[in-house]
């Protein structure tokens, strides 16, 4: 008895570090060399996720900004404020700002952003409430079976083209009779298969 | 302080002949002192043979060592191995180590149920022998893996990539074969044991002994209640251990007969690989048993008797696989069919037609001396003839997967496979490995079942008194 | 003069290179015996003999501080790596720990063409012997991956060749040099045109007296104005061309026919009969890819075409000779005579050829010649001598070709140019005081006769420009890094006078330069840029407002839009020059340029040593090629060393038994056996210069034995026939017309019907994606094999491993002999994954890490492989590959902006296989997807498709049936491989179609 206590508690510590924050880093804020907060840009200044984030319709990367991006507008407001000195630095020399990276797929793994957002999977579907994190952390395991959530029942995770962008959304209690109207209607195919994301 | 020179032994030792399992003049006291007696022997009386033979294992327990660290650090690279040969010598000693893994449970369960009284001095033996023999078979599967670190996603358990090991493979399938059988035949091993392990603790002539075997006894008290529940489970346990036997080496042969190589793809490979199987774990057991009753003069205990009887099956199993070789160059000539008559042609005379030349002097012709019982009595030929087969059946894994592989369908893609010095290593530690615990086994256990003895002892008291009559 | 040191000038003979100031004079002595030692610049190899020399290694050390940098290691890169795969093997042990913290690094100011994750391509050339390949070239920010051939070039038409695909691995050679060097030491290109530009100076006021400029061929219109403009202000300055494997017969036997620079070239599209004397004109040549492509399309037969037939006159077998109707060995020096005797049967007026009586089969091959007057074509070999190319222009005139099937176009070489062996010369009576290379190797490449090592020491002043710090550059005062083509400005010329203007993709790594920038200090212009130099000319050439307009759309269209080369029509016919009387039984030594080595160019490149040669499937070593005759006359065995000797010369290289070359003709080639090459090429092989003769360069008489050493070949072909299992079908056109499904035809490889098939097809919705190779028209040139390796990032093992059985590419070419061993017929076969229906690779994955995709493809997941190599034991194709080790260089930057970053870099222990290039078919799903569309057919093409020069390959969805593969596999023709083990390959194959000429059946 105590035998098979023992083992089932090993296994569930085991399982609780595998999936908790130590390992998949979830609700970590890492450190960065700004203390750049999506919630004052998104929520309080009310810039859209593309004015930074360029490529994220066209491309597999969303983009990080270049430091010019953000000398538009602090080169006029705090434009003397040390917190975003790094940022008037990296402009003056030239230097790229180095980010951590939030969210880290390994290099295996393809990952194309333009393709999930021309197929109505929205910012906050992965990226959770950034409007809401001061700092920037991730609130997904993006673990494989996560991905597999929605790459097995899109129906359950779609929404309209129209609300892509739109960080607040909530899903509509007919979620799944929307979600499935909407996976007919943007050709959504539920690729499970390998090469969809390991080449 | 108790003293061994009481364990020296207090009968003559006399070789009963080819009738008797057990020497003349033994009661129930001298069987256990004989047997015990090697075990509690002190290390300083250990005899010269097992120190030199114990080193000498050791020696090569530690080429193994470097073999494998130096493969985890480069790669399976090291090996001969190549596109088209990607499996060699791990594979090849696999299926042969496991092979030999089937004499121990073959004569303890299925010679058990046929009630061959005969089997009781060399059951022990041979079922430790299994366990080590699977131990080292074990090892292989995970060293030739290209990504070892990633072994276990062989085992099927819940995981975050929601994936799950591919059921039709043949390998998945050998992950539960092997490991069933290794579980089944550790517990059947130590059950069995355990009388004994009581006995040595009773009589065990110092304190920590006593202590040690304590611990492993379970607490064994030799009341008819246990006896009662042991003969039961001892029961059970040989008739779940006989199917295994059986099974263990069919699944292997899975491996290649569920491919589609000219060679592997063919249904005669479960019985004949079992077969094959049984005659190497006999071939091992006398390798090894011959020697030992020498060093540890119990020609008393392992009499002429076992040896003949054991050279007898050989000879049988033998024929059958026999049959298989006949069976398989037979198909490749009347399936018609290009690749496999090709590859069996490739087979004899191809780069590789030594190795089937003397797989088929090793394993088909010397063993057929052992019709002639002046052979079948003669220790050294039987000894002699035994290793011939453990060196034929290794010799049957090479031509199956190598001369099957270089050269299969494509000309173009057809290559050659020659063995490293990494590989060699490997193969001689294993073997090594396996010797150092059998000596270990020998020195610290009761290598022959003292309370199996004892029975035939009894058995032999209420005979004697009829022979007596009778003359 | 010229021998004692002047101090006033900044420059001191090479002598003092060696001359160590502050150094006993014995190690001087000592070194300067071993550099004067005899075959090559030992420089190299006296290094590392230096090493056990303790005092001269730190001799070395303080006396040549920079070189110590250029020295090749004693330890090569892989066995690095090989510690590396260790290192990598503990951090998977700890595989299931957290992921490394990763930075994301953002543009300051962001270039606004540049989108990360989305590739744009360039149009530029690459310059091979001086003529241009019109290119596309992928770049990932700004760092070119991938080159492809510009379909809208003349030169290329969409497909390239071999070193075109390998040149991007030479862009990040790690071996380049990296540094200006001054007699050695590290210097400073500034300090170099400060020196130069007052030695300039020099010059001109002499009038360019002692002045020599070494290039190789050239046609950059730009570099031409320039040398113009050099010889105005110094009229004595001479210009000579070091091109070693470019024949200068040719060029001078055109200019007798044309009285003037030309190029002659064919038109192969309208040719029904083509025969070539010893050409090799589907590899070799400015125009290669063209024939190609018209040689292919006429070997159609299906659509009513009349399918070309193809004599094949030679003696070393060529890629083209692979593939021809008829083949007939001729040795080399005898193929003069047998021109002759064709032309003299076709009417020509010829004097009589000596020796031998006209072969048996040369009559038939005359009739089918007059049966297609105009409309047939003789081939001259690039490297036969000036007589064989004027009888066939003979011929071609007499037949009423010229104008039709051949075409001459003026010239676009520069005129007035001098050979090595003037400079030779003029070096040894000291006419050359400064002496500039801009790019060859002389002192590797120069025929032995030349001597050029002691010649090159006559001058005051060398200046080399180079990629490497080679056997040249160590002969010289000064070294620069040279540009390699992607880095630097430039133009050039395709053989039909298309001119193309290169833009570089990248700054240049190493700050090389370029031939324009030296040639402008001497101009007097130091500080002018290859771009100013380039677009400055241009300026003056397109005098219209809109030069920027002309400017943009020549570099967006990769060719500029002026007038090409003019079309020459010479009347008159040209008397043949006699022949000298030859003993056609003596033994002939035929020198080529290495099938993928070169001249020597290419040694240093990777991707090249390990691709297998064409036919010999000989990797990382030149062989001599032996006929099975003479083997078995001499008990040559394959890869015994031979001994071959050129009066008094003798190199050693092993023997490789070559069916179908004459008795008595022993083919050796350039390229190897060199000390100045780098980490990769040095030290393999033989090298043929070293026993070349400057007189008689491409063939010559010369004994060959057998020394019965064997010798460790790396050779990826072990069973050169086809074992009775007809991997390939061919039929004769007679059979074909009469059977058109002869692959199926016969009973056993009928293929399975549905009742016989157990399992029920799977229904594919959506694509269907499949491939078909047309074995009609594979030549074997193997541009497939190398494009998949820079597509996928495919590793390079090294010899050693490729002699184990180890080499990774995703697709071969297998190559199988069949019938007389004397004068076989050939027959190659790319084999890339078959994409089986029911793959047995996939049953066996205890893992699942190999699986079918829902567009049916056969799918390799690298990140789930355990390496249990099941699969490739179960592959009847063996088409898988293993990491045995750590085959990826993972640690050597330069290496890592040339991957494709749509492909993972595979890792030690998985296995990896031809994937249908599925990162370019996802690239494209997303794309159409995002349009609402679906997948034209050949908007995928697979990397070994677009560069196919015959259009062998063919891939793309079975499901549309309106796509060019489906049309494909539902012709008769079509089969698969192995059909009777039942696993329903998605890659097919289109029979073989012979089109032999009645009269010489039998």
């Amino acid at each position: 008895m105590a035998a098979l206590l023992l083992i089932a508690s090993t296994f569930s510590v085991a399982y609780i570090i595998d999936r908790g924050p130590w390992i998949t880093s979830v609700r970590v804020a890492p450190e960065q060399p700004i203390e750049f907060s999506h919630k004052h840009h998104v929520k309080d200044d009310g810039i859209d996720c593309r004015y930074c984030h360029t490529s994220v319709e066209t491309s597999g990367y969303a983009g990080i900004p270049p430091t010019e991006t953000c000398m538009t507008c602090h080169s006029q407001i705090w434009s003397n404020a040390t917190v975003t000195a790094p940022i008037r630095e990296s402009w003056a020399s030239g230097k790229s700002i180095e980010w951590t990276r939030v969210h880290d797929l390994p290099d295996f793994v393809y990952f194309n952003h333009s393709i999930h957002i021309n197929k109505g999977i929205g910012c906050s579907t992965c990226h959770g409430q950034v409007n809401e994190m001061s700092l920037t952390y991730k609130v997904n395991t993006l673990n494989m079976n996560w991905c597999l959530n929605c790459h097995r029942e899109p129906e359950r995770f779609i929404r309209p083209k129209s609300e892509v962008f739109n960080i607040d959304y909530q899903y509509p209690p007919d979620q799944m009779e929307l979600g499935k109207k909407l996976v007919a209607e943007y050709h959504v195919h539920s690729l499970t298969d390998c090469v969809t994301c390991h080449r | 302080m108790a003293n061994t020179e009481n364990y020296i032994p207090t009968v003559e030792v006399v070789d009963p002949g080819p009738d008797r399992i057990l020497g003349p003049g033994h009661d129930y006291e001298t069987v256990t002192k004989r047997i015990a007696g090697v075990a509690y022997q002190p290390f300083k009386n250990s005899p010269k043979k097992w120190l030199v033979g114990a080193f000498i294992s050791f020696v090569f327990v530690n080429i193994f060592m470097v073999a494998v660290s130096y493969l985890f650090l480069r790669g399976v690279g090291i090996w001969g191995i190549n596109i088209p040969v990607a499996w060699g010598f791990a594979i090849i000693n696999f299926v042969w180590w496991i092979g030999i893994g089937h004499a121990g449970t073959l004569i303890s369960a299925i010679l058990f149920l046929l009630k061959q009284d005969w089997r009781q001095s060399i059951s022990r033996f041979s079922e430790a022998m299994t366990l080590f023999a699977v131990a080292c078979a074990g090892m292989f599967p995970i060293l030739h893996l290209g990504r070892p670190w990633l072994a276990y996603w062989l085992i099927p358990y819940p995981n975050s990539m929601w994936l799950w090991p591919q059921p039709r493979s043949p390998l998945e399938w050998d992950v539960f074969a092997v490991s069933t059988y290794a579980t089944t035949s550790v517990v059947f091993w130590y059950v069995g044991l355990i009388p004994d392990l009581a006995a040595m603790r009773d009589a065990a002539p110092h304190l920590w002994q006593k202590r040690a075997y304590a611990i492993l006894a379970l607490g064994w008290r030799n009341s008819a209640i246990h006896w009662h529940r042991y003969q039961k489970a001892y029961l059970l346990l040989a008739g779940l251990a006989t199917p295994l036997v059986l099974s263990v080496h069919t699944i292997v042969s899975f491996d290649f007969a569920i491919a589609q190589l000219p060679g592997w793809h063919t249904t005669i490979f479960p019985p004949y690989f079992v077969a094959g199987a049984v005659y190497s774990g006999f071939a091992m057991v006398l390798t090894l048993m011959i020697p030992l009753r020498r060093w540890y003069n119990m020609k008393d205990l392992v009499t002429l008797r076992h040896i003949d009887a054991a050279s007898k099956l050989m000879l049988g199993v033998g024929l059958i696989v026999a049959y298989g070789y006949g069976m398989e160059a037979f198909f490749s000539w009347y399936s018609g069919d290009k690749y496999e008559s090709f590859m069996y042609w490739n087979r004899i005379t191809g780069p590789y037609g030594w190795s089937y030349a003397m797989l088929i002097s090793c394993n088909i012709v010397i063993p057929q001396a052992l019709w002639f019982e002046r052979v079948r009595h003669n220790i050294v030929a039987v000894w002699l003839i035994s290793i011939v087969i453990n060196i034929g059946m290794w010799l049957e894994r090479f031509v199956i997967v190598v001369t099957s592989l270089h050269r299969d369908f494509l000309p173009s893609s057809w290559g050659k496979y020659v063995g490293t010095q990494w590989d060699w290593a490997t193969y001689a530690g294993t073997i090594g490995f396996f010797m150092l615990l059998i000596f270990l086994f020998v020195r610290t256990l009761p290598s022959i079942s003292i309370f199996e003895l004892r029975e035939v002892v009894h058995h032999d008291k209420q005979l004697e008194p009829l022979v007596e009559e009778t003359i | 003069m010229k021998d004692s040191v002047n101090h006033n000038s900044p420059f001191i003979p090479i002598e003092s290179l060696l001359e160590p100031p502050r150094k006993r004079v014995t190690d001087l002595q000592e070194l300067r015996e071993k550099l004067a030692s005899g075959n090559g610049p030992q420089f190299w190899r006296t290094l590392e003999e230096a090493a056990e020399s303790e005092e001269l290694h730190e001799y070395i050390e303080q006396e040549f501080p920079g070189l110590s940098g250029q020295i090749p290691q004693g330890v090569d890169r892989r066995s690095l790596l090989k510690v590396m795969g260790a290192s990598l093997a503990l951090a998977g042990a700890a595989a299931c720990t957290k992921q490394p913290k990763e930075l994301i690094v953002p543009y300051v100011r962001q270039p606004e063409n540049i989108i990360p994750g989305m590739p744009l391509f360039y149009a530029t050339a690459m310059p091979l012997h001086g003529y241009a390949r019109g290119l596309l070239v992928e770049s990932h920010l700004n760092r070119p991956t991938k080159v492809e051939g510009n379909p809208d070039h003349p030169a290329s038409l969409g497909s390239t060749g071999i070193f075109e695909q390998g040149s991007i691995l030479n862009l990040y050679d790690p071996d380049r040099s990296q540094t200006v060097l001054r007699e050695g030491r590290i210097s400073t290109y500034s300090e170099f045109t400060g020196l130069f530009s007052t030695a300039a100076q020099g010059i001109t006021e002499r009038k360019g007296e002692g002045l020599a400029i070494l290039t190789g061929v050239t046609t950059s219109p730009t570099l031409i104005s320039q040398m113009q403009a050099l010889s105005t202000s110094n009229p004595a300055v001479k210009w000579y061309v070091h091109e070693p494997s470019v024949n200068p017969a040719m060029a001078s036997a055109a200019r007798k026919i044309a009285g003037k620079n030309a190029f002659v070239s064919y038109d192969l599209s309208k040719a029904d009969v083509i025969v070539s004397l010893d050409a090799d004109f589907l590899t070799n040549g400015p125009a290669s890819v063209v024939y190609s492509k018209q040689f292919s399309a006429r070997r159609a037969v299906e659509g009513g075409n009349k399918r070309n037939r193809y004599y094949a006159i030679e003696c070393t077998q060529t890629v083209g000779g692979s593939i021809a109707d008829h083949r007939f060995p001729v040795k080399s020096s005898q193929i003069a005579v047998v021109a002759y005797q064709l032309a003299k049967a076709l009417g020509v007026n010829a004097p009589d050829a000596p020796g031998a009586a006209a072969p048996s089969w040369l009559n038939a091959v005359v009739q089918d010649l007059q049966g297609a007057k105009g409309r047939s074509v003789v081939i001259p070999g690039e490297f036969q001598p000036e007589s064989v190319h004027l009888a066939a222009h003979a011929i071609n005139a007499a037949l009423g070709n010229i104008g039709q099937t051949v075409i001459l176009y003026e010239g676009v070489e520069p005129e007035g140019t001098h050979s090595t062996e003037e400079l030779v010369s003029d070096l040894n009576n000291g006419h050359v005081e400064t002496l500039i290379i801009l790019g060859p190797n002389p002192v590797y490449s120069a025929a032995s006769t030349l001597n050029f090592k002691d010649a090159i020491r006559k001058a005051r002043l060398v200046v080399r420009l180079g990629q490497m710090f080679d056997e040249t550059s160590l002969f010289s005062h000064w070294h620069i890094p040279e540009a390699h083509y992607l880095e630097t400005w430039s133009d050039s010329r395709a053989f039909d006078g298309t001119i193309t203007i290169q833009q570089p993709l990248i700054e240049p790594l190493y700050g090389g330069k370029s031939a324009h920038e030296i040639l402008s200090i001497l101009i007097g212009k130091p500080d002018q840029t290859s771009h100013d130099a380039v677009k400055s000319y241009w300026q003056t050439q397109y005098k219209a407002a809109d030069f920027q307009t002309f400017w943009q759309r020549s570099l967006h269209d990769g060719w500029v839009n002026v007038p090409k080369s003019g079309i020459l029509n010479p009347s008159g016919s040209i008397a043949l020059p006699v022949l000298p009387a030859a003993d056609a039984n003596a033994v002939e030594i035929v020198f080529r340029p290495d099938p993928t080595i070169g001249d020597g160019t290419w040694s240093n490149n990777g991707w090249l040593q390990e691709l297998p040669k064409p036919q010999t499937k000989m990797t990382w070593d030149n062989v001599v090629l032996v006929s099975p005759k003479d083997a078995q006359a001499q008990h040559i065995a394959g890869a015994d060393l031979v001994e071959v000797t050129v009066d008094g010369r003798t190199i050693k290289g092993p023997a490789w038994i070559a069916p179908g070359l004459p008795e008595g003709s022993f083919t050796i080639t350039f390229g190897y056996g060199r000390s100045g090459s780098g980490r990769v090429g040095n030290e393999i092989g033989y090298n043929a210069y070293s026993i070349q003769n400057a007189a008689m360069p491409y063939v010559t008489t010369g004994t060959a034995k057998g020394t019965g050493v064997h010798y460790r070949i790396a050779n990826t072909q072990e069973t050169q026939t086809m074992a009775g299992r007809a991997p390939v079908r061919a039929a004769d056109i007679a059979e074909f017309s009469e059977h058109p499904n002869f692959p199926t035809n016969e009973e056993e490889f009928k293929p399975l019907t549905q009742e016989e098939n157990e399992y029920k097809p799977w229904p594919y919705t959506g694509y269907k994606w499949g491939m078909t190779i047309d074995l009609n028209v594979c030549t074997g040139c193997s541009a497939c094999i190398i494009a998949c390796q820079s597509e996928n990032n495919i590793a390079v093992v090294g010899k050693d491993q490729v002699a184990r059985g180890r080499h990774m590419h995703w697709i071969r070419v297998d190559r199988y002999y069949h019938g007389n061993l004397d004068n076989p017929e050939v027959y190659n076969q790319p084999i890339p994954c078959m994409h089986c229906e029911q793959a047995p690779c996939e049953v066996v994955c205890p893992v699942a890490a190999t699986v079918h995709s829902n567009e049916g493809i056969n799918e390799m997941v690298y990140n789930r492989c355990v390496g249990t190599r099941y699969c490739s034991n179960n592959c009847p194709y063996k088409v898988r590959r293993f990491n045995f080790y750590l085959f990826s260089d993972w640690n050597t930057q330069s290496l890592y902006g040339m991957r494709n970053p749509d492909v993972t870099v595979r890792s030690r222990g998985v296995m990896e296989k031809c994937s249908y290039c599925i990162q370019r078919i996802q690239e494209n799903k997303i794309k159409t997807e995002k349009e609402g569309r679906t997948i034209r057919d050949g908007e995928v093409l697979t990397a070994c498709q677009q560069v196919c020069p015959t259009n062998a390959i063919t891939f793309g969805n079975l499901n549309d049936k309106k796509s060019k593969v489906a049309q494909l596999q539902a012709l008769q023709r079509n089969y698969n491989l192995l059909d009777d083990l039942n696993t329903r390959p998605r890659t097919t194959y289109l029979g073989y179609v012979r089109n032999p000429n009645e009269a010489l059946k039998g």
